[in-house]
Parts: structure tokens; sequence; C-alpha cells
């Protein structure tokens, strides 16, 4: 059936627009499934490590490169010990960042250290890069009494408020649209400094990613959105997320200018953060980058992906797609790395995560106090009439309560 | 004995110290005085009282019925009339202008100036920025609002109704009554969530909701209710000023009460009740709009010769046990009055903790009248049985003083 219409550019709600002929499907401008014309993603090294020519891209200088380097070192060896410790019963709860390295410190290296970060939960790069340290790390899985959360939260579920970096919180997404009210307050401050807001692949199908792009859209939020979308949430593979282009096009729907990079690439990524936040903080405008990345490791600590993926493919991109040897070799190629430095790199590593996991099992865990503090600003009447009543129960029965929890 | 489990004589212990202590915010602070007042009558200063502002307080917390004034015995000026929504409006205001961080956000706020009009004319004194309008996606602007918190500004999130705040309820238990906890106390959330509810007048059963029996469980939050134009000034301010995040429940019937209240500042205390007519044969306990049912039902009482104590407990969470269980060791019988429903409801909770608190102190069991587990009927005459009337809280009386 044909609708014939004049073409004309008539004002209508939202702007003129061009008027069709035709209601027929076979417009070349309709993108739908989209099997062909997926958009294109910027990459700057190849999978050798070596710079791919034609492109585009701004070198980074010796210092950074090699901090960058070790950082992702650092995680990659950080991640396995923890996930054994894990494994052997001395942590309840672990989450590897393995594959996706270099999308996190390669973004910390490009954002400014004003800038605040609204983690998913596979951004630890961000704060190693930033300054937390090994034991930082371990005291938090451990939820012992140094830290920074008061052993409240689960393993992984980080929070820095001096290093910018938001408390993780397990809902997924929920941290989407809290960045766009992040962001309206820098704005209102008129801050040189943005919101930097993490998502999965996964979280993009919850609500709140959707409302956020829509409010720091329309609101001018300048709001930095990255997705790492790493091919799997959990056991859903992204064809089951999702029938769109991927996540980059989902910016686009918003009216929001979005960026697709390969994650596995920390120059590339660099490089697009670096882009995307100035032109976030210059603009006061959101941007979306979507790195395209490959989730390694299980989901978590109660995850088996051998269940519901091959191992044959795990393997191809722990092997030859990894972002770590890849920054590596090219590093290496400008003589600013060597095969010694990498040795003692993991020795000494691998050393200070071992002491720290057994120093923070060794430290006391919270008092009971901290049980109920922080509930509110101060502790109310009701909340005091309950840790009395239950410090009256451990009186009674001290045999039945765990011993390693201090009572003052 | 069942006494002292409370907390000791005196008034009631804030959750939160007025305290302004935004060192991450390049805006400069503004200290002002406030002095917070007691039900007693007695003042706590919330920050250092400058001499030379010469402010002269209310000390009297106890609102009259509306016709008359407000007693006020150190006030030298007669205060001004005004209806609720005004009087939000006016604490809304002398906030966001003695502090630059406090912000509203919500659907139709800015120029529109709110669907009950709490926000009119602010987006024009004090720009869009700062009065947001913002789309239509309750989880997503509440979030914003905890976001903005986070990074320190003082947002009030507006729901249109109350019960579109269902859908943000993820946000406010996750993140907003938690992360304070979770975050080691590393991060705060003076957050205020307010907008009206309860059941109205044909508004339909999605817009008659009761969301303070849902969100009471949630550990962090406070709720408020306000029911006058005195108390829901003086709350909204406390509420503005509160570090922890607070739920103001507004009442949809309420927004045109008329009543004087003064010029000069006041804040009321987040967690005391209001003791609206002092007696001695039953203790009333009721909120928001069931406080004027209550009232009409206690004049057809005192007519009957009964003498009623009634007490608007304000104070949602926590409750005032302090002045609850002053009133019930005085009476010894208790007559709840909700709107919430039966099961769940603010009443389920007051009666199981006045009885777990003051259960010697009862000659009778405590009697709770709440509207029926039933989605609030569109039809005019349907609508106003789920709602407890007068009549049935005067039967309720006499039943309980037999």
């Amino acid at each position: 059936m044909y609708i014939h219409k004049r073409r004309s550019n008539k004002e209508i709600i939202g702007g003129s627009i061009t008027k069709r002929r035709k209601i027929d499907g076979r417009n070349q401008n309709e993108h739908c499934e989209a099997t062909e014309n997926r958009v294109a993603c910027y990459r700057v090294l190849d999978d050798h490590g070596y710079p791919i020519a034609g492109t585009t891209f701004d070198q980074v200088d010796e210092e950074t490169a090699v901090r960058m380097y070790k950082s992702m070192a650092s995680l990659e060896i950080m991640d396995s010990i923890f996930y054994e410790a894990q494994r052997q019963g001395r942590v309840s709860f672990y989450l590897t960042s393995t594959g996706e390295e270099g999308i996190s410190v390669a973004t910390a290296a490009a954002l400014s250290p004003h800038d605040i970060i609204l983690p998913q939960y596979r951004e630890a790069g961000i704060l190693l890069w930033r300054g937390f340290t090994i034991q930082d790390f371990a005291n938090q899985c451990f939820g012992n009494e140094d830290d920074h959360g008061k052993g409240r939260q689960m393993p992984v579920h980080y929070g820095s408020n001096h290093l910018n970096f938001f408390t993780v919180s397990s809902p997924i997404a929920t941290q989407l649209p809290q960045a766009a009210g992040v962001a309206y307050s820098l704005k209102m401050d008129g801050k040189d400094a943005c919101a930097v807001a993490f998502t999965g692949d996964g979280a993009t199908s919850e609500g709140d990613f959707h409302a956020a792009m829509n409010f720091a859209a329309v609101m001018e939020a300048p709001v930095l959105f990255i997705c790492r979308n790493n091919g799997w949430a959990i056991s859903t593979p992204i064809s089951q997320q999702f029938r769109s282009d991927g996540v980059v096009v989902k910016g686009q729907a918003y009216g929001i200018r979005s960026i697709r990079v390969d994650g596995n690439d920390a120059l590339a990524v660099y490089n697009a953060i670096r882009a995307a936040r100035e032109m976030v903080v210059r603009e006061q405008k959101p941007v979306l980058v979507e790195a395209l990345t490959y989730r390694v490791g299980h989901h978590s600590t109660s995850d088996d992906s051998t269940k519901y993926r091959s191992l044959k493919e795990i393997e191809e991109w722990r092997r030859s797609r990894n972002p770590v040897t890849r920054f590596r070799k090219w590093v290496e190629s400008k003589c600013w790395w060597s095969d010694e430095e990498e040795a003692q790199l993991r020795g000494t590593l691998r050393k200070q995560v071992l002491k720290a996991i057994q120093i923070a099992e060794k430290i006391k865990k919270p008092c009971l106090e901290d049980l109920f503090s922080d509930v509110y600003e101060q502790v109310p009447s009701n909340l005091r009439q309950q840790e009395k009543s239950l410090r009256q129960t451990i009186n009674k029965h001290p045999q039945d309560f765990p011993s390693d929890v201090p009572l003052h | 004995m069942a006494a002292t489990i409370l907390h000791g004589v005196g008034a009631t212990t804030a959750l939160s110290s007025i305290n302004y202590n935004n060192s991450r915010r390049s805006l400069p602070e503004r200290k002002r005085t406030s002095l917070v007042i007691q039900c007693d009558g007695s003042l706590s200063s919330g920050l250092n009282i400058s001499n030379n502002r010469g402010a002269k307080l209310s000390t009297n917390a106890v609102a009259q019925s509306k016709q008359e004034n407000v007693t006020a015995s150190t006030t030298s000026k007669p205060g001004h009339e005004l209806l609720l929504f005004e009087a939000l409006r006016e604490g809304l205001e002398e906030e966001m202008e003695r502090d630059p961080h406090v912000c509203v956000m919500g659907e139709d706020v800015g120029h529109y100036g709110g669907s009950y009009k709490v926000t009119k004319g602010l987006a024009d004194k004090y720009g869009d920025l700062r009065v947001l309008d913002t789309p239509i996606a309750e989880n997503s602007f509440t979030g914003m609002g905890i976001g903005a918190a986070m990074t320190g500004l003082r947002p009030i999130v507006e729901g249109m109704n109350m019960g579109f705040l269902l859908l943000a309820f993820n946000q406010i238990s996750n993140n907003c009554g938690m992360l304070h906890y979770t975050s080691g106390g590393q991060f705060k959330i003076p957050i205020v969530i307010r907008g009206p509810g309860g059941v109205g007048r044909q508004l339909g059963a999605e817009h008659s909701q009761r969301l303070e029996s849902y969100f009471q469980s949630i550990p962090g939050i406070q709720m408020v209710a306000c029911s006058t134009p005195y108390n829901a000034k003086g709350l909204m301010k406390a509420a503005i000023r509160s570090d922890n995040p607070v739920i103001l429940f507004e009442h949809v019937l309420l927004y045109n009460l008329k009543e004087r209240i003064p010029d000069e500042e006041y804040v009321l205390s987040l967690e005391e009740a209001e003791k609206v007519r002092p007696g001695k044969h039953v203790t009333v306990l009721t909120y928001s709009r069931m406080r004027y049912h209550v009232m009409q039902a206690a004049k057809t009482l005192v007519n009957k010769g009964y003498d009623p104590e009634v007490i608007d407990i304000r104070s949602l969470k926590p409750f005032d046990l302090h002045t609850i269980g002053n009133s019930v060791k005085k009476t010894h019988r208790v007559l709840i009055v909700e709107e919430c429903m039966r099961t769940g409801g603010i009443g389920a909770s007051l009666t199981a903790s006045i009885n777990e608190h003051f259960h010697d102190y009862l000659d009778a069991p405590i009697v709770c009248l709440s509207s029926q587990d039933v989605p609030t009927p569109y039809a005019g005459v349907l609508e106003e049985w789920t709602v407890v009337q007068p009549a049935q809280i005067v039967a309720a009386v006499e039943q309980l003083c037999q």
C-alpha cells in the first residue's frame, strides 16, 4: 500500500522533518535487526600490539604508559590471587575483572582525579590507579575494622569518598540515574569535572539505564556513560539481552553522542575517553562510550561459566585477545618495558597481595557497635534499645556468638 | 518497668544534628540560627545562637484547630494567615534562601509550580536549575536526587502523587536508606522526598495510596506526616536541614487548610508527636487527615461527657514513644485512628510497639481503626466508607471506655 505525499519540510513537533513517500519497509535508511551496517569500532593497536596504519591517536608518554601497564598487570594478578583465596574459603565472595583490565585502567588514566566515578562492580582498576592500596582491597574483602565501609558490604563493593569513587551498590543500573544527579551537582558548581557512570551490557535492559540517558540528555548533564559490553550477563549472552546493534545505538536514540571502542585496546580506550571527557566537560552534555570486550572470568565466584559457554571460546579470548598482553607488546615495542621488569613486577606483587591477605585476615572485625551506627546520622533510641537487647543475649550465651567480633 | 527500656526523661533524641559540613562544596556556607522546638516548650539549639539576630521564636508547638490562632507567648507580632500548601512553600523558600545547596526536582515543579502549587514561583526566583523539571521516570529522578545528595546538594524530590513513588521503591530502599550505612558513613544522603498521598475525592485507586505503610520498614529513612500549616512548614524545614533521608507525607485533601502561623522563623522536631487536645479518659493516636476526623469526633465525645486526649503522632518513623507513653500511662486506653489499610499499616506497627513497651499500663486491648484492605473505589459513597468516619471513632471510644 502506498501513501503519496508531496515532499516538504514542514515544522512539526520536534522540528522540521522530511516526509517520506512510502510506508514500504524496504527503505534503505531503515535499520532494525542490525546484522549489516553495524556502527564502526575505534581501535588503535592490532592484536599484536602494533599501531594500525592510518589510525589517529594521541601517544601516551612513557611514564603514563608504564604506569598503565603496571596497573593492568597488578589488577590481573590481584584478581587471580583473591579469586583463589575465595576458593580456599578465606574470602566469602569475589568478582574478577579478567579480560577487562584495559577498560578500567585506561579510563582512570584518561580522567581527572576530580571526576566522580559511579561504578557497577568491575571497575577496581580505577581505584587501583587512584591510589587504593592492595591492603585497602584486602581489608574490604575481609570486612575488617580497617575497611572504609566498616565491614558492611560484600567483598568487591568498594567505596571511597576521598578517591571520588561511590560505594558499589548491588542492584544493577541504580547508579545511572544517580550519575545524572552527580552531574547536576557538578554543573551547579561549575566544576571542571564530570560524573562517570559504568554499566554492563545486561544493565542496559534496566529501565534506569534508559531514564538516566534521557535525563542526562534533556538536562544537558555532564555525564560520561561507559558501557562495558563484555558479551555476557551471567549466563545471558547479548543475543538474548537486546536485538539492537549493541549499546552504542541506544545513545543515539536519546540524542547522546556515542562512540564504540575496542575495550581490549587500552590505547584506544585512553584516547576515546580522553576525547569524550573533554567533550562532556566543555559542552556540558552527556556522551556514551561502548567498550567492546569479553568477560574471560566467571561472572563471580558464585558462577561456573563453563556451564553455558565453551572452554574453547574462553581460552581464545584469554590467550590471543588479552588486553594486558596486547598493551604489554606495545609498551615493549617502545622499549619502555622488559622481561626482567615483568618478572620483578609479578614476583613482588604476588608477595604483596599474599601478605595483604594474611594481614587482613588477622585484623579484627568491626565491633558490635558498628552494626547499629550510620543507619542514621546519630543512633536513635530504638536502635540503641536493639543493641542493648543483643548484648544481653550475647552475655547469656557467649558460646553461640562468633569470637572474632569485638564487643567494644 | 516497661519505661526503663526507653530513653530517659527529657526530650526525644534527635536523629540528626543540624550541621552543615559540606567541605567538598565550593559554595560558601551560611550559618544561621535555628532553635528546635520541643513539645514541652523547652528549646535545644542546633547551631550557635547569634545575639544580634534577636529572633523571637514561638515556644508553643501545640497547634490549635484551624479556627484559632496559634498562641505564642514570646511573639510580638500577630503572625500571618496562609493555606497549608503555601506554608510548605514558605518553608521551602526560606530554606532555599538560606542554603544554596537546597534544590527541588520533580515533574512539573518548575514553571508550572507543582501539581499542588507547592513550588509555585520558585523557578522564577531561583532559576531552572535549582527548581528542576524532570522527565517522567520516578525511579530515575529519585536516583538522581540521591546522587546529587551524595555529592553535597540537599535535594527535595517531589512525587506528583505519593503512589508514583512506588516506582522509586528500589532507589529509596536499596540506595537512599542504605548507602550511608554500606559506605561506612563516607557518603550521606540529606534528601527529602515528599508528595501528596492518602485518599482524596474520587481520585481512583492508583492515586489513593498510603505509602507510609510500605516504606515504614526501610532502615535508614525517617518518615513524618504533616497535618496543619504550622507543622507543615516546621517539618518541611526540619526535613531539609536533617542529614538523614526524610520522607514527608502530605495529604491531598489538606492543602487548602488555613491557619495563622508565626512570622518568626521556627523549625519543628522530626521525631516528636503533637498533643492536640489534652484529656484523661482515652489516648487517641492519629496523623494526617484523620486528625480532623478525630477532632470532629472529639466534639461529640465531649458533649457526651468523655475527655479524650488526642495526639497527632507526626513522626511515623520513629514513633515518639516518649509522648505516647506518657499519655498511655495517664489514660490506660488507646485508640489508633489511621487511613492506612488494616494489614501492615502504621497502626499495626504502633499497636505492636505500644503493646511491647506499655503493656502493663493498658486497661483494655488497643483498638485500631483503619481503612479496609481494599483498593479505594472510585464511587464517592464507597470511597467515603473505606475511610474511618467520626461516627465510628465516637462508637469506638464509647466501647473502649465501658
